[in-house]
């Protein structure tokens, strides 16, 4: 499936007949062949991006979507080609697990042999062949959501929609399922439009990821550059977690913070710096650059999580590695990399690439 | 990717157990009853109102219908078949009730769709009039029914202005039909919009993403999903439309529909045992469309557990 085309949204926004603006208009471009993941917390306009996508919404006027050279805009979202996969799985109850894969083949008219062979096809690449004749309530959660893949996937759709696919899983599932999909899209090179909330998802699946935040796109990006060169302190939350260090002062290059200091030129003249727990280094107290002590400790199995009181307005998060074992008030030494360090107004220009719009 | 996972069968073997722990708890629940008999103590009005009520006159009319037949001499149940005047009172009684409910569900289905869909301004108001035959005993409808289409009725004055001769239906088989009609579209209506509410549109967004048009949208999971709510709603339909009573008996149908029929035996004819078997055929008949009705709205609540 070579024949992978991009899409453009210009100035698409959507307010509602209520009057809600659920999206500013934006300007959004997805590559043929790129998943884009649309990131953010419940209300900041990824679903309508999607569904604005889909033709399942109508950008407000002035807003134009294309596929490819295309113009979709007035095209509903029965003739746009795509395939979408729901959180609920919307599968049709009255029907079975090949009549449901089925479906989309059987309103393009294909041959009776065809839509055998393409069912077939995809229920293997789902690992689905031994429920063809099963009803979907007799389904796990697990195998709804392949036959709802499945489905999307057999009429081979020019763009590929996901809205929060996985949110209804556990989380052990959810994993598996991550790494079918990704490893699925891969496969497919089918252009594809992502929604969820999880961040991990998001990482995991995206080629680029747009964070959204109360209907605009608040950074898009490679996963790499959104973790760490975050744009702003919002992003920067929303990704994983991060640290907020006040800066007192700075001085021949040191940033004096609370506990000790930081070697970091770059942010000379920035109020705060941040940092990833996991960029923190645990180190000797008599001699790392910054002091404090361990307020509590969390064992996460792979690592420990430990909150480190340095004296400032919150503790610390450190992420350490889990054999060593912290009795709470115990001194510890910190210290971090500066390249480790961000801020949003002070972006890298070495050590890693420069960012790209 | 190997299919059933761990977590999968886990969570299956789960739900086997959360079936028995139901049952356990039902099995412990009856047990309570027994054990108490202030409950049962409880139970005696209801019980007293039910054999009181019910089933003593019901067993006296089951066995009325045993009797002869003062006329023809047959068992009164085998004469509502096989006498001419009962038989054509039942099958004219089974066909119009029929005849209505499909008629109601299929027109009152698709505006009860459309309401459900839409918003307009003036919908509540719309809703409400639409609604408000269920208000009207049988007699007021027959009345509206003579109204429009009776000796004096809206038509007859326009077509008597028109072509100087009065149509009429009110007193035919056309004008039962009507009235019928009339008090079975609230409950269609009704019935529908709540069963919309319920409807999951990613369904239909889905059956769109994959090529569907309106038409297949609609015969693929609309009519599906509704089609219990449709059913239910018909059947409940045909037991009115059975059973009525008012709205024949204001219009003076010339056919006698078989509560009419009822009627007439019981007060005219003294024939006690002629009406007892109508009455019983009559019953079982509703009965059955009934308990059909409450299986289906029963069996759509438990697809979801």
């Amino acid at each position: 499936m070579s024949s992978s085309i991009a899409i453009t949204l210009k100035q698409c926004g959507r307010t509602f007949a209520s009057g809600h603006t659920a999206l500013e208009p934006i300007d959004l471009r997805v590559e043929a062949g790129e998943t884009l993941v649309l990131l953010g917390p419940s209300g900041c306009g990824k679903t309508t991006t999607l569904r604005l996508i889909g033709g399942l919404e109508t950008p407000d006027p002035g807003g134009r979507v294309w596929f490819g050279e295309r113009d979709v805009t007035a095209l509903p979202i029965e003739k746009r080609d795509v395939g979408m996969v729901f959180q609920n799985y919307a599968l049709f109850p009255n029907m079975n697990v090949t009549d449901n894969i089925a479906y989309g083949l059987r309103i393009r008219r294909l041959s009776a042999g065809e839509v055998r062979r393409r069912v077939d096809e995809v229920m293997e690449m789902v690992g689905l062949h031994d429920f063809a004749r099963r009803g979907v309530d007799e389904l796990s959660g697990g195998q709804k959501q392949r036959v709802a893949l499945a489905r999307a996937i057999a009429v081979r759709p020019k763009v590929l929609l996901f809205d929060e696919p996985l949110s209804a899983l556990d989380a052990k599932l959810r994993d598996r399922l991550r790494l079918e999909i990704g490893t699925l899209l891969r496969r497919l090179g089918t252009t594809a439009v992502y929604v969820t909330h999880d961040q991990a998802e998001a990482m995991a699946l995206g080629d680029r990821v747009a964070v959204m935040e109360r209907g605009r796109i608040a950074q898009i990006g490679s996963p790499r550059e959104i973790y760490h060169q975050p744009h702003s302190a919002f992003v920067a939350d929303f990704i994983g977690s991060v640290n907020r260090i006040a800066i007192g002062g700075t001085r021949d290059g040191w940033l004096e913070v609370d506990g000790g200091r930081l070697f970091c030129p770059r942010l000379h003249g920035a109020d705060h710096a941040y940092c990833r727990p996991e960029d923190i280094e645990v180190g000797d107290p008599a001699s790392a650059p910054i002091s404090g002590r361990v307020v509590q400790s969390f064992f996460l199995g792979q690592s420990q999580r430990l909150l480190v009181d340095t004296g400032g307005d919150a503790p610390l998060q450190v992420e350490a590695p889990a054999r060593r074992q912290w009795r709470r008030g115990e001194a510890i030494g910190l210290s971090v990399a500066s390249d480790a360090l961000f801020h949003p107004h002070h972006p890298l220009t070495f050590g890693q690439a420069a960012a790209h719009g | 990717m190997s299919l059933t996972s761990h977590h999968e069968a886990r969570s299956l073997s789960g739900a086997a157990a959360d079936v028995t722990t139901k049952a356990a708890r039902r099995r412990s629940y009856l047990g309570t009853l027994r054990r108490q008999p202030a409950v049962l103590l409880a139970l005696v009005p209801a019980l007293t109102f039910f054999c009181a009520f019910w089933l003593l006159p019901f067993t006296r009319l089951v066995a009325m219908g045993m009797q002869p037949d003062k006329n023809s001499g047959m068992i009164a149940y085998w004469a509502v078949v096989a006498q001419p005047q009962y038989l054509y009172s039942l099958l004219w009684t089974l066909l119009v009730s029929i005849g209505v409910s499909l008629l109601a569900v299929a027109t009152a289905g698709v505006a009860g769709f459309f309401l459900a869909r839409n918003r307009f301004r003036g919908k509540a108001m719309l809703v409400a009039m639409l609604t408000f035959p269920l208000a009207f005993p049988g007699v007021v409808v027959g009345f509206l029914v003579i109204m429009l289409g009776g000796r004096q009725g809206a038509l007859a004055q326009f077509s008597m202005l028109l072509f100087g001769e009065r149509w009429m239906f009110a007193y035919s088989l056309a004008g039962l039909f009507v009235g019928y009609l009339y008090f079975s579209i609230p409950r269609v209506i009704t019935t529908v919009m709540a069963a919309c509410e319920k409807l999951d549109v990613s369904l239909e967004e889905a059956a769109r993403s994959l090529g569907a048009g309106t038409w297949r949208v609609t015969r693929d999971v609309i009519v599906p999903a509704l089609s219990p709510a449709l059913i239910s709603t018909g059947a409940i339909c045909f037991a009115t439309s059975m059973g009525a009573f008012g709205t024949a008996f204001t219009l003076g149908t010339r056919m006698s529909v078989l509560p009419l029929s009822i009627y007439s035996e019981f007060t005219n004819y003294a024939n006690f045992t002629m009406a007892a078997a109508l009455s019983v055929t009559l019953g079982v008949i509703t009965w059955i469309a009934l308990s059909f009705a409450r299986r289906l709205a029963g069996g759509s609540l438990g697809a979801s557990a």
